[in-house]
């Protein structure tokens, strides 16, 4: 599975991207076994209210499983325009 | 339906003067272009960050949507990503439909849907530092207007 960063997420775990094998279900474990790696992590994934996710390109929730999915991507809320 | 993501600039003049053109059955164009604003004059420039792939998507869809619900004949987005100096165009949208209130309309939600839902970042780099711009509640409140 891909994973993407952006903006400060991508700042504070210090990649753009990165691949990973996980037998995580839902985005919310997938979070759980990043943050268990690296203090990195736990800094960018302390606050899961500043954070959005986005499942093969399409918004989505933290509960949401990751049956199929192949692209998953954290980032802060969007401050477009 | 237009719908462009690039650094380079964008000749803001020339693209509604094209987009105004040949609509024979549009009463009405609307435009908006957003500008790099620096309040207090500290502001060297200003680094759009963006998620190739979704972003186009993402403008794609709205764009799409305001299309059908508004009755829109015509719709242009061009958003650039980059650094971009105070002053400097960031985005434009431009919508065509046979009355002004849907023009009107059409133009003001692809704008509070971009905001909030179209995968950009800002980050603003001053003399004291650089810093990623927080998003406004007050955007996010706009899109419960829709």
């Amino acid at each position: 599975m891909q994973i993407l960063y952006f903006a400060w997420v991508r700042e504070r775990i210090g990649e753009a991207r990165e691949t990973v094998e996980t037998e995580a279900t839902t985005v919310t474990e997938l979070i759980e076994e990043l943050r268990a790696r690296d203090p990195r992590y736990a800094a960018a994934f302390a606050d899961l209210s500043a954070l959005r996710v986005a499942l093969d390109q399409d918004l989505s929730d933290f509960d949401a499983p990751l049956d199929g999915v192949r692209e998953v991507a954290f980032f802060p809320p969007m401050t477009g325009g | 339906m237009d719908v462009r993501v690039q650094s380079e600039p964008f000749d803001f003049g020339a693209e509604a003067g094209r987009f105004a053109e040949g609509h024979h059955t549009m009463g009405a164009v609307v435009t908006f272009t957003g500008i790099v604003r620096d309040d207090d004059g500290t502001l060297d420039r200003m680094e759009i960050e963006h998620y190739p792939g979704m972003t186009e998507r993402a403008l794609e869809a709205h764009a799409r949507e305001a299309q059908e619900r508004f009755s829109l004949g015509d719709v242009l987005v061009i958003h650039r990503h980059g650094a971009l100096r105070p002053g400097e165009m960031i985005m434009m949208v431009a919508t065509a439909a046979p009355h002004r209130a849907d023009a009107f309309e059409g133009a003001q939600y692809l704008m509070d849907y971009l905001k909030s839902r179209a995968p950009f970042w800002k980050k603003e780099y001053t003399a004291d530092g650089a810093a990623w711009v927080a998003a406004k509640d007050e955007d996010e409140d706009a899109l419960g207007r829709w």
